[in-house]
């Protein structure tokens, strides 16, 4: 038995290593036949292509390391952002869901089965041809006071921290002055990607709350409570711990998500170092940087939380 | 009072769009006529309905590729139903796939179609269904290497599983459009809808598999060692003691993945694929309708929202039937049986 199972193990490792070979083989002809050579040398090279939307510092002649680190930037600019608003309309949708109204219950329900049944790459391309078919700025709507968009994007009033004064935007001839412009592209993706994450964030903050059990709002009511101190003494606390890997994994796949960037042009990591692909040729490198930097990512919360749950199974925690 | 309020934001909503998709739309006519009205412009999604749902597939074809969508659509439903859950469904598969195949590509008497002009509906069922039809062996194969105490198979299934399922789909697909032509022999060229499938297929099995494995984990150890026990092989008590418990918890994660897959297969549309997302995206771009983005997206829209509730909605169904079987489920949707979870 031991035998055997040594020597099947053994003919699946030689498998497994005979097609490695056969592919590091013909990528090598092929790399020879095109005239490339595998390396992250190219990365020093001026990069030699525009960034519409630069958080960071960056011009053409910057290098494609520069590049990639304003891919990156976007990209956690994006998760941060995606993070906290899916969180908190996730929060509100969860709660509203389980309303004492049925009429609040019907239309929160409504609006999370909509965008759930829907892919999330629709939703941003309709986004983005709303955002483009909006009027030009001369004309833009002001939403809230202070708050306009526009088919050049949204424009928020910013906080000076220096005069510690609000800043207000407005305008100017053809254009806003003052205030934070946020493109268009990262107004569609930011507004997709926190509609689909909250309507899954939603059903965690649901299902979370229905799992503690009514045994105890019952005991927590004979005790005195007002329904309100049941959900924040008892019902919340509980729920939290239960949600909190899976806000985790959300959380994680609003970052992978935001990747479909590429999809509405908005310049995300993902998308900068396609361009990098497409316009050195060397796509072998620039996939592995992508599938090294998500792997960290990954396993990187995996790890968190793994260790979140040893401390919460610890007697006495 | 607060159900009050609610119908009047609720009404506040829905009257413009009620006006806009029935009252002020356009049914029939022109893009001249869309332009004049105030709503939505159905007529444009009338001509362009052919190319949404078949994509670029030649006009004189077009009954090959609606037949073969039919052969697909048929072979899903008749496999939902109780009633055909035997093994000679699993030949009726194949013959159905080997038509549909001819179908659509041609051959044999019927014109051949290159797959690049293959697109829109055909194509999205025809990621889904294979992205789990074949992810789900390959799941199970993964999840039970992962559960193994041999050290090899072990290690080969986490490290694919925990890569696949740590990187965006959008980064397989580029790895299999990008990377994958440098490592194939010189002079092979491989057909780009042949690679997205494939990428699909494995990114499907790293997630089936780890809900496989999380049935696995509710089937106790002892009874594997019962089984082996009773002089059963290993594969024997997989077959029959192990796999048939834990395959029915995992119903409902099976139904989410289904769900998800079906909206993913959307992200084709970054390496160049027709599928049914693209399709419209593409007739909305057309220089004689522009300006009906939102009818092209209200419209396939509203198709994979049918889908996905249809999917949902089955899962819940079968979900109720694997517990009780066909009187309990009936009995329980009736309200008869009470369950304790919901």
């Amino acid at each position: 038995m031991r035998r055997r199972s040594v020597a099947a193990q053994g003919i699946a490792l030689g498998v497994t290593a005979i097609i490695v070979w056969w592919l590091a083989r013909n990528t090598t002809a092929t790399l020879d036949q095109h005239g490339i050579s595998l390396g992250f040398g190219f990365l020093r090279q001026p990069a030699n292509f525009e960034i519409g939307d630069a958080p960071i510092a960056y011009s053409p002649a910057d290098s494609f390391v520069r590049a990639i680190l304003v891919g990156l930037a976007n990209t956690a600019r994006v998760s941060v952002l995606g993070w906290v608003f899916a969180v908190l309309l996730g929060f509100v949708l969860g709660v509203l869901r389980l309303a004492p109204n049925s009429a609040v219950r019907g239309v929160a329900r409504t609006v999370v089965e909509l965008v759930r049944n829907v892919p999330l790459l629709l939703l941003l391309f309709f986004l983005i041809a709303a955002m483009h078919a909006l009027p030009p700025t001369r004309a833009a709507l002001e939403l809230l006071p202070g708050v306009f968009i526009s088919d050049r994007g949204l424009v928020l009033p910013s906080v000076d921290l220096r005069a510690w004064s609000i800043d207000r935007p407005h305008l100017v001839g053809f254009n806003f002055v003052g205030g934070l412009t946020i493109s268009p592209e990262l107004t569609a993706l930011l507004a997709g990607l926190v509609l689909h994450h909250a309507a899954h964030i939603s059903e965690v903050v649901r299902g979370a709350v229905i799992a503690v059990s009514q045994r105890q709002r019952d005991a927590a009511s004979a005790l005195g409570m007002s329904r309100a101190q049941v959900m924040r003494f008892v019902v919340i606390p509980q729920a939290l711990r239960a949600m909190v890997p899976l806000l985790a994994t959300n959380c994680v796949s609003l970052t992978k998500n935001s990747s479909l960037a590429v999809a509405i042009g908005f310049p995300d990591f993902v998308s900068i170092l396609n361009t990098t692909a497409n316009q050195t040729g060397h796509a072998i490198e620039t996939m592995l940087i992508m599938i090294v930097v998500y792997l960290t990512l990954s396993l990187g919360v995996a790890g968190a939380m793994n260790a979140y749950n040893r401390r919460l199974l610890r007697p006495g925690a | 009072m607060l159900s009050a309020t609610v119908a009047i934001v609720v009404l506040a909503a829905a009257v413009p769009l009620a006006r806009w998709a029935l009252i002020d739309a356009v049914w029939t006519g022109t893009a001249d006529d869309c332009r004049a009205a105030t709503g939505a412009c159905w007529a444009f999604v009338a001509h362009k309905l052919g190319f949404i749902v078949f994509g670029l597939y030649p006009p004189a074809e077009r009954w090959r590729a609606a037949v073969a969508l039919t052969v697909l659509a048929g072979l899903i439903v008749s496999t939902a139903l109780p009633r055909f859950w035997r093994r000679r469904t699993l030949t009726g598969w194949a013959v159905g796939l080997t038509m549909g195949f001819w179908l659509m590509h041609g051959g044999l008497g019927l014109a051949r179609v290159p797959t690049r002009l293959w697109g829109g509906l055909p194509i999205t069922l025809m990621l889904t269904t294979l992205a789990l039809a074949l992810g789900f062996p390959l799941g199970v194969l993964l999840a039970l290497g992962r559960r193994s105490r041999l050290p090899v198979p072990r290690t080969l299934a986490t490290t694919f599983v925990e890569v696949v399922r740590g990187v965006p789909l959008i980064a397989v697909l580029y790895v299999a459009a990008l990377v994958i032509p440098f490592a194939m022999p010189r002079g092979l060229e491989i057909d780009k809808l042949f690679l997205a499938q494939c990428a699909i297929v494995v990114f499907a099995s790293a997630y089936l598999a780890e809900a496989v494995r999380s049935g696995l984990q509710i089937v106790p150890r002892r009874q594997y060692d019962a089984a082996r026990a009773l002089g059963l092989s290993a594969w024997q008590v997989h077959r029959l003691v192990i796999l048939p418990q834990a395959l029915r918890v995992v119903v409902p994660s099976f139904v989410s993945i289904a769900v998800g897959f079906f909206q993913d297969t959307s992200l084709v549309v970054i390496i160049a694929l027709f599928d049914l997302l693209n399709t419209a995206r593409f007739a909305a771009q057309d220089p004689a309708w522009l300006g009906f983005h939102a009818e092209a997206y209200v419209f396939v829209g509203l198709i994979y929202f049918a889908g996905s509730t249809l999917m949902s909605q089955y899962g819940l169904w079968v979900e109720r039937y694997l517990r009780a079987g066909p009187a309990g489920a009936q009995a329980s949707r009736q309200g008869r049986i009470r369950n304790d979870n919901t």
